[in-house]
């Protein structure tokens, strides 16, 4: 769906960013082409993993089916999944994400640590689809 | 201070949904703001329209629907889109060209008719464009955002989702008085709390709807205004069309991610703080000059965080205005007197002139039983996808 995101598999896994070589900006979604800091005119942008745990910034679910181009099946009772927005200290950024299937928001907290997974977003006959997924950190399942 | 324009009408349809095209909403609102002015839609020189992105091809090009449904006469034609914020754009464009005397009246419209249920990107595989991705990727609609601020505010400063309730308890009381309005029953605490949780922790009461619905403004030179006769004219004194500054910190609609801030300090307060900051500047008032304010309550949650973004109270402290009932009718800053978008719901490109509609009636006196009393000074604020900030700014 979206390259060069992330990679890896198993405690491997990390989103992909990158960042500036001039000024250090870190980018996700991945900037390639220039830097948007505006004071700096680098076009020089190396890929870089991000960290693999943060602190939950927030977090909501979607009770409701959302419309296309999320794609679900119409025909499955709708299944709420949480989502999560994630601050990464090193990088001093938030990223959004959806929790791995099972969690609710009952089971989260602001500024609890949750690390990213791989997770399945969509799958029909011929392909899966891979995403990222937040999970609280001691939870295994 | 850059001068002044005067507005010399008003207009609206009636917010509802009507199941019809957003150019009869859009004329009807023309037509009402012209005679409003008592002046005839040969006199305007300009007009700017809102788009709607949702119209088709002529909601695009909407400036020019307008002036074709209105009849061709020649007028300066622009058209302009900011998502929730196109309204504002658009006033500030007509504006623009009578400060720069381009036009002496100019027509502003804005209309919608919107789709039932959650707003949605255009059609199409379009991984280049950010509002698709989030939906394609994580599944985050717009209550879904409204979700994350809410829970946001209540681990930070302790709002509960009562004092949430409590917002649309007071704008719906104030929608039952605006015959514009689409819901005009008032609604209790406990009707908002046994309503469905959309995204958590906010409810289907908390939330605004889609709405079909049009806006329109006559605006003009104040010279003109003085040789029609009108002395003392509602006035425009700024418009704030700002941008954030990198590092823009804090996620905000359609972004996956916030702005890194490892490489540069964000500077003091927030985007949606710059907003208004840029307006009080520019139109030489400050919070404490406010008679009133109108707020795009998308969310109950959010009008509180705009009390903070206005300065109306200190950061942190807008459940505790709200609690002290200085925002509601008869309080110190009354917000969102037109009963808000709680009880409009959205017609994206109208909404931000619906707002000036409101400041307008407000402080010419004419806003019946939800009259502020003694209005001489109103503000607007809200926020379009993309980073698109605006706030207007009216005095009397």
């Amino acid at each position: 769906m979206v390259t060069g995101w992330f990679a890896g598999e198993g405690d491997d896994f990390t989103l992909l960013g990158t960042r500036c070589s001039a000024c250090g900006s870190v980018f996700f979604p991945r900037e390639d082409s220039h830097c948007r800091n505006p004071g700096c005119d680098s076009g020089d942008l190396a890929e870089i993993p991000l960290s693999r745990r943060g602190r939950v910034w927030s977090y909501t679910d979607s009770r409701y089916r959302p419309p296309s181009p999320y794609v679900t099946v119409p025909e499955l009772p709708w299944e709420p999944y949480t989502l999560i927005a994630v601050e990464l200290a090193a990088e001093r950024i938030v990223v959004l994400g959806q929790a791995v299937p099972g969690v609710t928001v009952a089971d989260l907290a602001v500024g609890a640590e949750v690390e990213v997974v791989p997770g399945v977003l969509h799958e029909d006959g011929e392909t899966i689809w891979t995403t990222w997924h937040w999970r609280p950190t001691g939870v295994t399942a | 201070m850059t001068g002044e324009v005067a507005v010399l009408g008003a207009g609206m349809h009636p917010w509802g949904k009507w199941g019809r095209g957003f150019v009869e909403y859009g004329v009807a609102a023309a037509r009402a703001a012209l005679a409003d002015a008592g002046l005839e839609w040969r006199d305007v020189g300009s007009i700017v329209g809102a788009d709607t992105v949702r119209g088709g091809y002529p909601g695009y090009v909407a400036g020019a629907t307008f002036a074709k449904a209105l009849g061709w006469q020649g007028a300066r034609v622009a058209s302009v889109y900011a998502a929730c914020a196109s309204g504002a754009q658009a006033v500030a464009a007509a504006r623009a060209q009578i400060l720069a005397g381009l036009a002496d009246v100019v027509l502003v419209v804005g209309a919608d008719a919107a789709p039932k249920g959650f707003f949605r990107p255009a059609g199409g595989d379009r991984p280049d464009d950010p509002d698709w991705l989030r939906f394609r990727v994580l599944g985050a609609t717009n209550p879904t955002y409204f979700g994350l601020y809410a829970r946001r505010r209540m681990a930070v400063h302790g709002d509960t989702v009562e004092d949430f309730a409590q917002v649309k308890v007071k704008n719906a009381a104030l929608g039952a008085l605006n015959p514009y309005a689409r819901y005009r029953k008032r609604v209790s605490a406990e009707e908002v709390a046994a309503s469905a949780v959309v995204a958590d922790p906010l409810r289907l009461l908390d939330i605004c709807a889609t709405s079909d619905g049009g806006a329109a403004l006559v605006l003009s030179s104040m010279e003109f205004a003085r040789r029609r006769g009108v002395a003392e004219p509602v006035r425009i004194r700024a418009v704030s069309t700002v941008t954030p500054t990198y590092p823009n910190t804090v996620l905000d609609l359609p972004d996956i991610a916030t702005d890194s801030a490892a490489a540069v300090e964000p500077a003091d307060g927030t985007f949606r703080a710059s907003i208004a900051r840029a307006a009080y500047e520019e139109a030489g008032v400050g919070p404490e000059d406010l008679s009133l304010a109108e707020v795009y309550d998308l969310s109950t949650a959010l009008e509180l965080q705009w009390y903070e973004d206005l300065a109306l109270c200190a950061e942190g402290e807008g459940a505790k205005l709200l609690r002290e009932g200085a925002t509601a009718p008869g309080g110190r800053i009354p917000v969102n007197t037109s009963g808000g978008l709680a009880s409009f719901g959205e017609a994206v490109p109208a909404q931000a002139i619906a707002q000036v509609c409101e400041l307008t009636w407000q402080l010419r006196g004419d806003a019946g039983a939800r009259q502020v009393e003694h209005a001489r000074v109103g503000i607007t604020a809200n926020q379009g996808l993309f980073g698109h900030g605006s706030a207007v700014i009216t005095v009397r």
